[in-house]
């Protein structure tokens, strides 16, 4: 025990030489000359609240907060118990109640942020249909995104479509850039797919952003239309624009709930199956009669359907697109949401996009610092639960990986 | 039990990874009914001659005939709807997959319920113990209980002819007993014909009715198993006399 002991305190040691190894060029370093003073004393308070922090976790090693835990184990276990015995239809319809009822109680600050957890949760079912069920590491998947925003925006601007005929026509384009995209990309496995769809959502933006005559460049396009609706007003019945936040959320729930009803279908789908199987052992799959070009397409284009659906509602909301939107961080937002998560899980995928969201704007305070803590709560999630906040069910290895 | 058209037909089949030839014009034929094995050393070349029917591979030359018709070159997912399925090399199970779920991908092109249900409850019927895991995800079985999941799989596809890559690799005696009891039972009640891959060589032999020999990506020897068994330079080579 007391060497082990030591041992710790001389990796303490080593880290904290390190991070101030990092940190002095990073603060000390200034164009009047070198200065200590400022890179100490941040080091210093760090250094002290890890000390603290090792102390506890070694006493508690110890068993010395044993009055503690081993009473909130068990509290823990008794919770568990009795959750499980909740049936599943109950847990359903309270969360979905009080997804309902949340536009009543809250502010319009929450409307917009709830709007976007909900396009963002959208974005991670559908992407985690790809990378989840099919194993395909998709970095560009923010291009059916836009495809579906910008189909919508230059339907409406142009000929006046309505929202709700653009939800499939736009679902279409996706799922058909998909394919495109796809076909060549999709006969490459692991690294090299990943790079080629990073380069094919680059591509997508790049020409959003140059084909001025069409899409406007980086001007974006203006007036696109809301969602609109036969309401009465009185005794007649008008056509009126779904344009406040209130309504808005509701459309962008409905649409979630869709979504998580058809991933929930297809997860469970003899489909859902093949895509699973060409994850875990793509010859293997081939040798089962299962045509695995066509099934990684069918993945691709079903989870672009659902991109592309986001898509039209984002432009719908917004009522302006611009490729801005469309960038490689939105790709890798969406993909930290399903690998935190959890991937291949709904209610995992549904965490993360909402603690991705939401956290974020817990903490505008430390806006600054908002990378630096993303970064560091993706590494301590690699340590401390490599297969997300809310795991699926399946766990196991890859027959690859057992060599 | 054999009649004169065999159901598979290799002539000259040549197979490369890269510029490297793994087989080298290798002719076989399989006659309807038949338990046909391949036999030889680590590196031989019969897992590549497996691979170069069902697809995985395309040959550089050489053709292959499948029951009357010319398959080298199709892609590997419309063999088994023919009723030409493979049990690969180190089972390659889906390891995420339950048991059931396995089974259901082994009939994966199949449109039948009736007849997916009755495989599945023959496939039960020769390994009770599938029925007892059905549940379990695949990759938590023993080796053994894999290999049988992998067959059973197989299975689901209702083949005529059955591809056997090393049934008995690294599995306990008792359970090779067991697998090759089951092998002979598929190809006598079921009518499945079986090409069997082996480096147990003597295992193999036994089982079948002919054999072929591989060597260097050469098939250097066909013969009747019983004749092959009592062939001292076999005896020698593969028999570890």
């Amino acid at each position: 025990m007391t060497i082990r002991a030591s041992k710790l305190w001389l990796r303490y040691g080593l880290a904290m030489a390190w991070f101030f190894v990092l940190l002095w060029p990073l603060l000390g370093i200034k164009p009047e000359g070198l200065e200590f003073a400022v890179s100490f004393a941040i080091w210093i308070k760090v250094a002290v609240a890890a000390a603290i922090l090792l102390a506890l976790y070694q006493l508690n090693k110890a068993g010395a907060f044993g009055f503690l835990t081993r009473p909130a184990a068990a509290a823990g276990r008794v919770a568990v118990g009795a959750a499980a015995r909740v049936p599943r239809w109950l847990v359903l319809s309270v969360v979905l109640a009080a997804a309902v009822s949340f536009p009543f109680f809250t502010e319009r600050y929450a409307h917009d942020v709830a709007i976007s957890v909900l396009v963002y949760i959208i974005l991670g079912l559908g992407l985690n249909i790809v990378v989840g069920l099919a194993g395909l590491l998709d970095l560009g998947y923010i291009a059916f995104f836009g495809v579906g925003a910008y189909t919508y925006a230059l339907l409406s601007v142009h000929f006046g479509v309505s929202f709700w005929l653009c939800l499939p026509i736009s679902a279409c384009f996706a799922a058909v850039a998909g394919c495109i995209i796809g076909y060549p990309t999709l006969r490459m496995r692991g690294d090299y797919l990943a790079i080629v769809t990073l380069g094919f959502g680059e591509i997508v933006r790049i020409v959003l952003n140059n084909w001025m005559s069409v899409t406007n460049g980086p001007n974006g396009i203006l007036g696109i239309k809301s969602p609109g609706a036969y309401w009465w007003q009185g005794d007649t019945l008008e056509h009126i624009w779904l344009n406040n936040l209130e309504q808005l959320y509701f459309i962008i729930l409905a649409l979630a709930v869709f979504t998580v009803i058809a991933v929930y279908r297809l997860n469970h789908s003899r489909i859902g199956r093949a895509f699973e199987a060409v994850r875990e052992d793509q010859t293997a799959a081939e040798l089962m009669g299962v045509n695995t070009l066509g099934i990684k397409l069918l993945a691709y284009a079903l989870g672009a359907v659902f991109g592309g659906l986001a898509g039209t509602f984002f432009a719908a909301r917004m009522q302006f697109v611009s490729p801005e939107s469309f960038t490689f961080i939105e790709s890798a937002m969406v993909l930290s949401m399903v690998v935190l998560g959890g991937m291949g899980s709904i209610p995992g995928v549904i965490l993360g996009a909402v603690v991705l969201i939401v956290l974020p704007e817990l903490f505008r305070g430390f806006q600054l610092y908002r990378m630096f803590v993303f970064g560091g709560v993706m590494a301590m999630m690699m340590v401390f639960r490599p297969k997300g906040l809310w795991p699926a069910k399946r766990l196991g290895q890859r027959s690859e990986e057992r060599g | 039990m054999t009649n004169n058209t065999p159901i598979l037909e290799l002539k000259g089949v040549t197979s490369a990874y890269g510029r490297i030839k793994a087989i080298r014009e290798v002719s076989l034929k399989v006659y309807p009914g038949e338990v046909v094995s391949i036999i030889g050393a680590n590196g031989a070349g019969k897992s590549t001659t497996l691979m170069s029917i069902c697809g995985v591979l395309r040959p550089e030359e050489g053709e292959v005939w499948y029951d009357g018709r010319r398959i080298d070159g199709l892609a590997a997912d419309l063999l088994p709807p023919r009723g030409l399925c493979q049990v690969p090399e180190g089972r390659r199970i889906f390891p995420r997959l339950t048991v059931e779920e396995n089974l259901d991908m082994g009939a994966f092109f199949r449109s039948d319920p009736e007849g997916i249900e009755h495989d599945k409850n023959r496939v039960f019927q020769l390994f009770p113990i599938l029925l007892e895991r059905r549940r379990q995800q695949g990759g938590t079985l023993s080796g053994g209980e894999q290999q049988m999941l992998a067959m059973g799989r197989a299975l689901m596809g209702r083949p005529r002819l059955l591809l056997l890559d090393e049934p008995s690799l690294g599995l306990a005696p008792l359970i090779v007993q067991q697998i090759f009891h089951i092998i002979r039972e598929i190809n006598e009640s079921d009518g499945v014909t079986v090409v069997l891959v082996e480096q147990n060589a003597n295992l193999a032999l036994k089982n079948s009715s002919r054999g072929y020999v591989l060597e260097t990506g050469n098939v250097i020897m066909e013969d009747s198993a019983a004749a092959l068994l009592a062939n001292p330079a076999i005896r020698k080579a593969y028999l570890g006399e």
